[in-house]
């Protein structure tokens, strides 16, 4: 397996970074993973190995089983078949080290609280039950918004902001959890140009900490340029590697398959901005 | 009007009934599963009606026990209905409370002769009736005792596990990731909201309590974008529609010539008239805030071209 690690990494890194990849104590590994809904398979047989501290794009048609995939690492699903560790142990006694962004459509945006009470929100875990948000955890939870670049809305009920706002509330929430393992599901879905270039300079922040984020993504004009490492899925896992190497022409019809003119106008669109 | 001690109790058992279903009822409303409690308010009478054919009695512990447990079945129930079914949440809800509410309709018939549990009583109360049941040799009704009690653990639960009930309700798998069991909360909520609606249910019955667990959330909701705010505001609607409620009921039919009506059915209705009251003049929603509001955006858009 290190062999092969080995060989998928792109020779510019090689230099300075530790090779001797261990799977079992990957920020993930995903083994013979299966999960159905309603007996009608969405994903199918899925293995994989992030390795530490990359920036990762998910991609593929949709109702490839991305979301789902993040789910089901967070347990939140049941899964038909297969194992999935979190630095070597079940997500269950790894909750500290994962940090998850859903959807924005996932939650109701009326609800009445602030955009610093759901920041806040990333602090439960290390407060534990019946205890309240401590003076120190609130400060925290203003710093994070200070990250995303909205602390001047800490105190705005969440209806009121735009969209792109309230994805940097759930960002800044992740980042309250102070994890080592960053789930999102496509935060950047509908945000504006402001809040992606946010999103971006935060996912380099934690790559440079040396966290591992697992980012949801869509839109394969950028994938290569926000991420070092690309999962092309479909139900199966069809690539995985170092972005250069997996962002072929060939992987991408493979993952997206009839959809090929489109997929042609991006690879096209691609090729010029490497060239 | 010729207002006594009794009208004061009424008052007072009708406002504990309602604050006490107000406080879970702002999360059912949160929730978006204010249907929910409409089903567990009608599904809890099997549960009424066993424990009594069990007991023979109708000592409060073991109905409360037989309503809980009821409260949490339909819960379960609908669950399973709606994931093994595969029909949707509301069709799964109406399949489980009609069917639990008739075996509760057709038990109370069979015990009918032994029992004062009569049908009537079970959909609007009999709250005119609780100052005459009084406890030992007090002032004190039954009735109040019972729903101060579910007022004040609603009240003790809620400010315990806060945090975790705003989590829960706003982001359930955010809730399951962090270590807090949302299914856990979940029917933590529901059994609150069973054993409030068996407190209630001798006062207020299961179709008035429905009113008390919804309605004045909504209000608060129209009133407050915060949660503390929220439940207290919730709280003051409750409270508040009980007073005008009673007062309306001895009140109101005499400038019609007739005789006092049902203060259940008024609370309910007085509720209605500050949720109303709410949706026209709130601050923030009120439609015609909003109106007024429209028109000045007009104006201005109007003027600011010419600038």
């Amino acid at each position: 397996m290190s062999q092969l690690f080995k060989r998928l990494s792109p020779a510019g890194d090689a230099a300075g970074e530790d090779l001797s990849f261990h799977p079992e104590d990957a920020p993930l590994a995903i083994h013979d993973l299966t999960v159905a809904y309603h007996r009608k398979p969405v994903l199918w047989d899925v293995d994989l190995d992030i390795p530490d501290g990359k920036l990762v794009g998910v991609v593929g048609p949709n109702g490839a089983g991305k979301s789902t995939l993040i789910k089901a690492c967070l347990d939140l699903i049941p899964r038909a078949s297969g194992e999935i560790g979190i630095y070597g142990k079940p997500y269950k006694e790894q909750r500290h080290l994962v940090a998850y962004v859903p959807q924005r459509e996932s939650v109701d945006w009326d609800f009445p609280v602030s955009a610093l009470d759901v920041v806040a929100m990333g602090a439960y875990r290390r407060l534990g039950w019946f205890r309240r948000v401590t003076k120190q955890e609130s400060e925290n939870a203003r710093e994070c918004l200070d990250q995303v670049g909205i602390a001047h809305l800490a105190d705005r009920q969440i209806s009121q902001l735009s969209g792109g706002q309230q994805q940097r509330v759930f960002l800044a929430r992740a980042l309250m959890q102070d994890a080592e393992l960053y789930l999102m599901d496509e935060p950047f879905a509908a945000v504006d140009a402001a809040t992606e270039e946010a999103i971006v300079s935060l996912l380099r922040t934690l790559s440079e900490k040396g966290k591992t984020c697992l980012v949801v993504h869509h839109d394969l004009a950028t994938v290569t340029t926000y991420f070092n490492w690309l999962v092309l899925l479909n139900m199966r896992i069809v690539a995985s590697g170092p972005s250069e190497t997996t962002f072929t022409r060939e992987n991408l019809q493979k993952t997206y398959g009839g959809k090929l003119s489109l997929l042609e106008k991006a690879a096209e669109a691609l090729r010029h901005t490497v060239e | 009007m010729n207002w006594t001690s009794f009208d004061t109790w009424i008052v007072v058992v009708g406002a504990l009934c309602a604050v006490a279903c107000a406080l879970p009822g702002c999360f059912l409303v949160l929730r978006k599963m204010s249907m929910m409690g409409d089903a567990i308010s009608h599904a809890v009478l099997p549960g009424l009606a066993i424990a009594f054919l069990i007991t023979g009695t109708r000592a409060s512990v073991p109905m409360f026990f037989g309503a809980a447990i009821a409260g949490v079945l339909t819960a379960l129930f609908t669950q399973w209905i709606a994931r093994f079914g595969n029909v949707d949440r509301g069709a799964a809800m109406g399949i489980v409370f009609t069917t639990l509410f008739a075996i509760g309709l057709i038990l109370i018939r069979q015990a009918a002769d032994k029992v004062d549990l009569d049908p009537g009583c079970v959909l609007y109360g009999a709250l005119e009736m609780t100052p005459l049941d009084t406890v030992g040799s007090t002032d004190i009704p039954r009735a109040a005792i019972v729903n101060g009690g579910a007022l004040l653990a609603n009240l003790a639960i809620i400010c315990v596990l806060f945090k975790e009930f705003r989590l829960s309700a706003f982001d359930g798998a955010l809730a399951d990731t962090l270590g807090y069991s949302s299914q856990f909360l979940h029917y933590l909520l529901m059994t609150m909201v069973a054993v409030t609606t068996v407190a209630a249910f001798e006062s207020v019955g299961s179709i008035i309590v429905i009113s008390m667990l919804i309605v004045p959330p909504a209000t608060a909701l129209l009133l407050t974008r915060k949660l503390p705010a929220m439940l207290m505001i919730a709280s003051l609607a409750a409270a508040g529609s009980a007073v005008i409620g009673h007062i309306g009921a001895l009140v109101v039919p005499a400038w019609f010539g007739m005789d006092a009506t049902t203060t259940s059915g008024m609370i309910a209705l007085a509720a209605g008239v500050l949720f109303t009251l709410a949706w026209l003049f709130s601050p923030t929603e009120g439609i015609v805030v909003k109106r007024f509001r429209r028109g000045k955006v007009e104006i201005e858009d109007r003027v600011s071209p010419a600038i």
